[in-house]
């Protein structure tokens, strides 16, 4: 479960980027976090990892993120970054895959026998031992996703998933997304997709909510969408 | 990737390629100023591992271009202080400095090709590993560690500029003068964003200071074999004087 009560965030004491934001989201919930670029949606996903410095209060499970315990905190958190080149960073996908369970203390066959489900389940088989700097931008956002999941994390944290996929990656993606029962925050400008994997929405505009329900009430919204720089997700824009 | 190769070489133990090439280096270092012969013979290392590795000296100059000239500019005065004659050949005098000065470059040249050769056959992490396994503190491991991928990073950001720079400015060769502030400093900054950025990643997936290495093979006979003739091929070459006695048989065979 997160929590975030009247949160203000800040880059380098600059103005507020996020500014007075409030939500829950239940254990199992999706929920999409839209808006239009530089609304704020990853820095709110940076404030909650503890990257960013906040004020006001955000607990996961009931334990509030601070200093001291963000240790606790990003060992059930796993977080896709936006940009896949600043996920990855030992030469091999493989290598790449079992950083994070290795750290976390886990012996080498369980975390083999993971790497392998994981890279079955994402149909990332053939990549497993290819170097991550010669990966195409797709493929990279699917080895990135794969590193993430391979730690089994309690809650997972997106953003921009489908980015830089084909048609058929994003697909994968979007059932992977659907398969998976854990807490999932997914940002995107990617309305359709939204729509395919989450039951509620919250919309930003410049570091606020201003609107939080369900995907159906505000992704079918024209004025709202439009009226924070938004437009209507493809399959309802075309009659 | 140089050092995901597959020969003998790169199938070596780690830590028997790095002791050999710190014997290397110190008894290479350890020549005196005016022992050129000497110093000859110990190109038989680097020349040994370019034929059997499939590195080619060719990729190993092209990577030192920059270091290089710096390696070579040390011994550039020796002449100037050192005028007192050494040798003469026919009518041609040579004088200390310019062997002492010959002496040093190649002292350089080796040492370079040496620690090039280590890490085209060797990868970072398992050289780490080699590290580990000598009981250097982890800190200092993952410090070199850190380094060598931020190095990395920058040049990738810096392949990346330099593109982006050259699809802009058609039939221009390099970068314009007044452009290099701002490239520059564009390049420190993209290159700490990335490394930090990096830097939160790893901390994210539970990253505390020290890294769980791969797993290293075994140390083996082959790789003991490799240590000890070496280091000894490397001490003859350093306390015999193989040129002289090559020499003296020779002339000894004629008298
Ligand atoms: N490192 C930074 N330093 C200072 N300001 C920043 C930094 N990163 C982002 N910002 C500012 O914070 C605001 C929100 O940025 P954020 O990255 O959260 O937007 P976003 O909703 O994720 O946008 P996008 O859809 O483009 O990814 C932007 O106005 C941006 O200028
Ligand atoms: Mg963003």
């Amino acid at each position: 479960m997160i929590r975030f009560e009247n949160v203000t965030a800040f880059y380098e004491n600059d103005k507020p980027v996020l500014n007075g934001v409030s939500f829950t989201e239940e254990k199992g919930e999706t929920i999409g976090l839209i808006g239009a670029n530089g609304a704020g949606k990853t820095t709110l996903m940076r404030t909650l990892l503890g990257l960013l410095p906040h004020e006001g209060l955000i607990t996961v499970d009931d334990i509030p993120v601070s200093e001291k315990t963000l240790p606790e905190i990003r060992r059930k958190l796993g977080f896709v970054l936006q940009n896949s080149d600043n996920q990855m960073f030992m030469p091999t996908v493989y290598e790449d895959m079992i950083f994070g369970p290795l750290n976390y203390g886990l012996d080498r066959e369980e975390v083999d026998a993971r790497v392998d489900d994981v890279l079955t389940q994402l149909n990332l088989t053939e990549l497993k031992h290819c170097y991550n700097h010669k990966l195409s931008g797709g493929e990279k956002r699917m080895a990135a996703i794969a590193t993430i999941l391979v730690m089994k994390p309690e809650i997972i944290l997106m953003d921009e998933p489908t980015s830089a996929l084909d048609p058929k990656n994003r697909r994968l993606v979007i059932n992977t997304i659907n398969e998976m029962p854990e807490t999932k925050l997914i940002s995107s400008h990617d309305l359709d997709m939204i729509w395919d994997t989450c039951d509620r929405v919250i919309l930003l505009n410049r570091g606020t909510i201003v609107a939080d329900g369900s995907a159906k009430d505000i992704l079918q919204n024209k004025e709202l969408l439009e009226d924070n720089r938004m437009e209507l997700p493809l399959r309802f824009s075309n009659p | 990737m140089l050092a995901a190769g597959d020969s003998p070489v790169h199938k070596l133990h780690p830590s028997a390629k790095l002791v050999v090439t710190i014997a290397y280096i110190i008894i290479t270092v350890s020549f005196s100023k005016y022992q050129l012969n000497g110093l000859l013979m110990m190109i038989i290392y680097p020349a040994f591992l370019f034929s059997s590795s499939g590195v080619t000296v060719g990729t190993c100059f092209r990577k030192l271009r920059f270091i290089l000239p710096l390696v070579l500019a040390v011994g550039l005065f020796n002449p100037l202080f050192d005028r007192a004659a050494m040798i003469k050949i026919g009518n041609i005098t040579v004088s200390g400095g310019t062997i002492s000065m010959v002496t040093l470059m190649l002292k350089g040249v080796f040492c370079l090709a040496a620690s090039f050769l280590l890490m085209a056959t060797t990868s970072i992490d398992n050289l780490c590993a080699a590290l580990r396994q000598f009981h250097l503190p982890p800190m200092m491991v993952s410090l070199l560690l850190l380094t060598y991928r931020y190095i990395g990073v920058m040049t990738e950001e810096l392949s990346v500029m330099t593109d982006a720079y050259s699809l802009r400015a058609p039939g221009q060769k390099g970068i314009k003068f007044n452009a290099w502030g701002s490239f520059l400093g564009q390049l420190i900054l993209r290159t700490m964003d990335r490394a930090d950025e990096l830097y939160n990643s790893m901390q994210l997936r539970g990253f505390s200071g020290s890294f769980t290495y791969a797993d290293c093979k075994r140390f083996d006979r082959r790789d003991a074999l490799w240590i000890v003739l070496w280091i000894l091929l490397f001490l003859i070459c350093r306390f015999l004087d193989i040129p002289g006695i090559l020499g003296s048989l020779l002339l000894g065979g004629f008298s």
